[in-house]
């Protein structure tokens, strides 16, 4: 046996052992997902001991090094690992922008400081974190956002207002970009972390189409944000005036994660389970065997972009191409969901419709192609940098 | 199992996009198109490609070929798509080479030399109706003497009238639209009975319709077992529609590139019309299908080089997406190109040839899209 398959071995066995019945189920959505956090309730036992068992070895965050809590492992056993946790079912014990966003900004561009003061109680589950990004007047063009943080010595004075600050209200801490130099509309930003209980931090949730309130508008009022906080951690992550460059980042990264949804040469189907509709409905059906093609193509598509990523045979701005990919091949699946549904799938409270959750899922996908940077701006990005299109 | 070429795979590569671009261009294409060959390819050309390896990627190294796999032959084809080089590659080198693996000793050593060596052509006699179904098979073969009579007619056997042999799908039991009780024989162009009559294509290659009236052959013409050929023929048609869905993705690509080099030249109101954010969207959608469409082509080629059981699924969804794709690139660059487009002088309008013949070849994307449908379950 090579030392791969050695691990993929006992890593299967360990898992067997320790991931929890209960936590073999897909999760119904965001809200059976664990968060993590200081305000954060476990929903049960299982959930709290499946965040334990994997937080102790690391594989919260598996490819994160070991000294800053994760598990340390090479690209291809945290390919591994996920292939195995997918084979029994079991879920991500735990979901965070900490692990998603934030931990890998640190580990490009944060201190030793920051990334010891930050990344270990991310893996454990400790905190929970929110991105302070869009505002009000400044959505597709971020780069023209308004949040300033005034210069007052030994502190950021910082006023303005986030809006579409994913659960900011369940939030521990925010990472935020401040404009920090109003005369540099590039370099005149920087990438703030701050505790949202200090003073002069308010939210208020955002109802959405689907009645959900997964974001808030987040509003500052003279909020004092530390230079450093104790033990000489910088609250600016990279240099003062520089973290567009880090928001950038972050948005390659966002957008990659967001297309690493194929998963590995999979044959789920969501055909398969409607059959008995597509029986009388042709039409429909042929919609869905073109829609599984795309799904089909999407996976294979969304592997090799994680094989080229990593082995930095990517073009840098090709994750703009699979966010808009992965969105819209979102959208499209669950136009047919409702399809496939019919009327029962319009319900939106009653017990049989799990709450209309079908109808909810269907009207949260509409931002996907929104949040993050739209499908239009994904284009714009591919035509002029990938094609590399003429014109400004 | 990777999702990018290896070293080895990296200069086979860059030796195939060399020798395409030198020895067949599009314009090798277009004097072929344009001096009335009987055969609508260069057996020059198919030498050459022997010289290059290239013929006996896919034949087993105890046949003397090299051993490797539909990565590698697609690496091949993809070229070819590009370039629009006309030769018996996807028929002889992948599909017939596929069948054989499957036949005895003898057959191998007959047939695959003459392939290695560039000098052998073999066509496919599979499908009976306009559209490929191909469990749709009335053609007869019945016991007689040490062998069996084959009586039929077939169509679109792409350069039939070319080839020394011809592997030929008939029904030994069963009726026509089951898969059980077919056999696939090899029929030399000799026989007595054999009628074929070539036909022109679209996209200038020759294709030809094929009668048999009671054509002899002995038992040793059957490629593995007689009423079993369901079996070797659905492993041919895989690695043909794989190569086919490569092909396209050259084809699609070419056609994309020669695009999109037009939008950064034309002037029009004072512009490039490759400024027009109208027209850098579509492009960057289309950027985007043709990717789609390699990188399922890439996974079915893994998966029927690995042996692994969804490779029947992947090479569908493989043939679907791009024949989607190359057709969506050869339409948008037709339309992009504006009215130079529509003239043969210009080659986008060769291209989009080229897609309608490959999306037929081996079934077309509505098809296979079907088939993806009936494997998921539904």
């Amino acid at each position: 046996m090579t030392d791969l398959e050695t691990f993929a071995s006992e890593t299967r066995s360990w898992l067997e052992e320790n991931c929890p019945p209960e936590m073999r189920k897909p999760s119904k959505g965001d809200d059976e997902l664990c968060w993590g956090g200081r305000k954060f309730e476990f929903q049960s036992d299982a959930q709290k001991q499946w965040l334990e068992v994997m937080a102790e070895r690391g594989w919260t965050v598996p490819d994160w090094p070991a000294e800053y809590g994760g598990g340390g492992l090479s690209r291809k056993e945290a390919k591994v690992l996920k292939r195995e946790m997918a084979r029994l079912g079991c879920r991500a014990p735990l979901s965070s922008f900490g692990i998603w966003m934030l931990g890998p900004a640190l580990l490009q561009f944060g201190s030793e400081e920051q990334k010891r003061r930050f990344l270990p109680e991310i893996a454990r589950g400790e905190i929970r974190w929110c991105q302070g990004y869009s505002e009000p007047g400044s959505g597709s063009d971020l780069v023209s956002l308004q949040t300033f943080g005034e210069d007052k010595g030994d502190h950021y004075l910082v006023n303005g207002s986030k809006i579409w600050t994913s659960y900011a209200d369940k939030a521990d801490w925010i990472f935020c970009l401040v404009r920090t130099n109003k005369e540099d509309k590039y370099r005149g930003i920087s990438f703030m972390l701050y505790d949202m209980e200090s003073e002069g931090v308010s939210t208020k949730p955002i109802q959405l189409i689907s009645g959900a309130s997964p974001f808030c508008e987040t509003f500052f009022d003279d909020v004092k944000v530390p230079k450093e906080y104790e033990g000489g951690v910088s609250s600016v992550v990279g240099e003062v005036n520089r973290g567009w460059d880090v928001a950038k980042y972050l948005l390659g990264h966002e957008r990659e994660m967001i297309s690493g949804m194929g998963g590995d040469g999979g044959t789920a189907s969501l055909g398969a389970g409607f059959k008995h509709v597509m029986e009388s409905e042709s039409v429909l059906r042929g919609q869905m065997a073109l829609f599984d093609v795309d799904s089909l193509a999407f996976r294979s598509h969304a592997e090799r972009f994680m094989d080229e990523w990593k082995s930095g045979k990517a073009h840098p701005a090709y994750s703009n191409l699979m966010k808009y990919q992965g969105t819209e091949l979102n959208k499209r699946r669950f136009e047919l969901v409702m399809a496939m549904g019919g009327s029962d799938a319009l319900e939106w409270e009653s017990e049989a419709s799990k709450g209309g959750s079908k109808a909810r899922s269907w009207l949260r996908t509409k931002g996907n192609s929104i949040e993050g940077g739209t499908s239009e701006v994904m284009l714009n990005v591919v035509a002029k940098r990938i094609l590399e299109m003429p014109g400004g | 199992m990777a999702m990018t070429l290896n070293d080895d795979q990296a200069m086979l590569q860059d030796s195939a996009r060399e020798f395409m671009k030198s020895e067949a261009p599009v314009k090798h294409f277009r004097e072929f198109r344009d001096k009335e060959c009987k055969d609508g390819f260069s057996h020059g050309l198919w030498k050459q490609f022997a010289e290059m390896g290239f013929t006996g990627i896919l034949i087993p190294e105890d046949d003397g070929g090299l051993g490797l796999g539909h990565i590698e032959a697609g690496i091949v084809l993809e070229e070819i798509g590009r370039n629009l080089s006309p030769s018996p590659f996807l028929t002889t080198s992948v599909a017939a080479v596929e069948a054989l693996k499957s036949a005895d000793k003898a057959m191998r050593q007959k047939w695959f030399p003459g392939i290695l060596a560039g000098d052998s052509v073999i066509g496919l006699a599979i499908d009976e109706g306009s559209k490929h179904r191909p469990a749709n098979i009335a053609c007869k073969a019945e016991r007689s003497g040490n062998g069996f009579k084959l009586s039929g007619k077939k169509q679109f056997v792409v350069q039939g009238a070319s080839s020394d042999m011809l592997i030929v799908a008939a029904r030994t039991a069963g009726s026509t639209g089951e898969t059980e009780g077919l056999t696939l024989f090899a029929v030399d162009k000799e026989s007595a009975g054999l009628n074929i009559d070539p036909v022109r294509l679209v996209d200038s290659a020759v294709a030809a319709h094929i009668e048999l009236d009671g054509v002899e052959v002995t038992a040793d013409a059957v490629i593995g077992e007689v009423d079993e050929g369901w079996s070797v023929l659905a492993k041919v048609l895989d690695a043909g529609r794989v190569g086919a869905a490569a092909e396209m993705v050259g084809v699609g690509g070419g056609a994309m590139d020669m695009t999109f080099d037009y939008l950064k030249q034309r002037k029009q109101f004072g512009k490039v019309i490759g400024e027009f954010q109208a027209l850098q969207h579509r492009a960057a959608h289309l950027f985007g299908e043709m990717e789609l469409a390699r990188s399922v082509v890439l996974k079915a080629q893994n998966f029927l080089d690995d042996g692994d059981e969804r490779g029947e699924l992947y090479s569908a969804a493989a043939k679907a997406k791009a024949g989607l794709a190359c057709n969506l690139a050869v339409r948008e660059g037709l339309q992009m190109h504006g009215g130079i487009g529509m003239t043969d002088e210009y080659d986008i309008g060769l291209y989009m040839k080229r897609d309608r013949a490959l999306n037929e070849f081996f079934g077309d994307a509505f098809f296979h899209a079907d088939r993806v449908a009936t494997m998921n379950g539904y």
